[in-house]
């Protein structure tokens, strides 16, 4: 692999557009699904497990990168599995010393991202065959398209069963982000299918299929122009 | 095929010994950070629930333990916070459970002051239904609140039970187990201390929380 500064940027773009798109985690690999579902009940909590799993994501790629010539094919699995979980523990216990607002707010949902079966599935994916920083950077792209992804799934949920966004951002974000609530309607017991599991499930499903519906309009869109372009050269001939 | 088994083994051993030592290292640095964190999240807790001119020792440092399985909802032995002014018992913080919620145990710090009147009652933990159950917390709504200034009349007090079942507590449309739940659970903290006021004074401290 060079390292052509060209080359390097076209590359960076391309991890971007993996990890915020094409291959997002939630919507396209639908991986972490557990956790996705489980948490998204509104949107505070997703931003708190998205932005929690990202930093790990990140931590994670970057320890596996840089063993990665020291760690055998056979017994890559459980090395892999000791690193991410280690690191958890560490995070955990670092935030619940000096972030401990952000920690009783995230609870139960820290341990969880052990579970989380993005991160091993990067580690096997890109971590163990790219360098640090690409493994970095890529860790952090998946983990943004996590969490945008959990936003938006938490938000609508909220926003159908409780008619509120953002409500209870000061758990997570410190009594500035009080004033971030913000009440669509006020509902005694809202549309409560989206707040329950079930609603879960069916509110990622219409995401990715408004996806889908994304991606095939673009595609068909850049046939059309690839067809234009072809006639009008037919025309000049 | 055996060489390689022992050099694979003998990396693993390396990478989890790392990684324990990582975890270990972390612990010893954050440790002495993370209880007085507790610490300091339980007196801020008990502090809410009683007003602040009724006492003037620190309530999470008198602590005894108290073992009633029928009034405190399990086997384990609970904390009760004693609060003081002087040498007068002017409160008492009963950390309790009530266990027939619809999904499980509840969790209740309930403050009551020597007139046997509530203060506040506090959910600490639930895994009750969100958008029906859960209103049992303060930040969802303020029911818990309707608990303040109730008091115990007469055994049995009709009194103590939600509307439905012709008590003056509220229920939520769609939810009454927990509700009913909550409310036998605050009054069985009521009983123990009418019933049980001696043996508080007996209990033995509580140990270091882990």
């Amino acid at each position: 692999m060079s390292d052509s500064e060209f080359k390097a940027s076209g590359q960076l773009a391309d991890i971007a557009k993996q990890g915020l798109w094409k291959n997002n985690p939630a919507l396209v690999q639908i991986l972490g699904l557990c956790p996705t579902l489980a948490v998204t009940t509104s949107a505070t909590n997703a931003l708190g497990l998205g932005v929690a799993t990202a930093a790990v994501l990140m931590l994670s790629n970057l320890a596996i990168s840089l063993v990665r010539n020291w760690v055998p094919n056979e017994i890559r699995i459980p090395v892999y599995v000791m690193i991410i979980a280690a690191l958890v523990t560490c995070v955990q216990l670092v935030m619940n010393a000096y972030l401990y607002d952000l920690y009783q707010a995230l609870g139960i949902f820290i341990a969880l991202i052990v579970t989380n079966c993005v991160i091993i599935g990067r580690a096997e994916a890109f971590a163990n065959r790219n360098p640090p920083l690409l493994a970095l950077f890529d860790g952090l792209m998946m983990g943004l398209g996590f969490t945008l992804v959990l936003l938006v799934l938490g938000g609508l949920r909220e926003i159908l069963g409780q008619g509120t966004l953002f409500a209870g951002a000061e758990q997570l974000l410190g009594p500035w982000a009080a004033g971030l609530k913000i009440e669509l309607f006020t509902a005694d017991s809202g549309f409560l299918l989206a707040i329950l599991p079930p609603g879960a499930f069916l509110a990622l499903g219409f995401i990715i299929a408004i996806k889908n519906l994304i991606d095939a309009r673009l595609s068909r869109r850049t046939l059309r122009v690839k067809a234009q372009v072809e006639r009008a050269r037919m025309t000049t001939l | 095929m055996f060489h390689s088994m022992t050099k694979n083994g003998v990396r693993l051993a390396l990478f989890a010994l790392g990684c324990t030592a990582l975890v270990a290292v972390t612990d010893h640095f954050t440790r002495e950070r993370i209880a007085g964190q507790s610490q300091k999240q339980l007196q801020q807790t008990l502090g809410e629930l009683l007003p602040a001119q009724l006492y003037d020792n620190d309530l999470s440092a008198s602590c005894v333990q108290l073992r009633l399985p029928e009034l405190l909802g399990d086997d384990l032995p609970h904390p009760v916070y004693i609060a003081r002014k002087g040498e007068t018992v002017t409160g008492y913080i009963v950390e309790s459970v009530a266990p027939q919620g619809y999904s499980g145990a509840i969790r209740l710090l309930t403050a009551v002051t020597t007139d046997g009147k509530i203060s506040r009652v506090q959910v600490l933990a639930h895994r009750e239904t969100p958008g029906l159950g859960d209103k049992i917390e303060r930040s969802k709504s303020n029911w818990i609140d309707s608990f303040t200034g109730q008091a115990l009349m007469g055994d049995p007090d009709p009194r103590w039970a939600v509307r439905k079942d012709g008590g003056m507590f509220d229920s939520f449309t769609g939810a009454t187990i927990t509700p009913r739940a909550v409310v036998k659970g605050v009054q069985n903290v009521l009983l123990l201390l009418q019933q049980h006021a001696q043996e508080l004074t007996q209990a033995p401290a509580c140990q270091e929380t882990p």
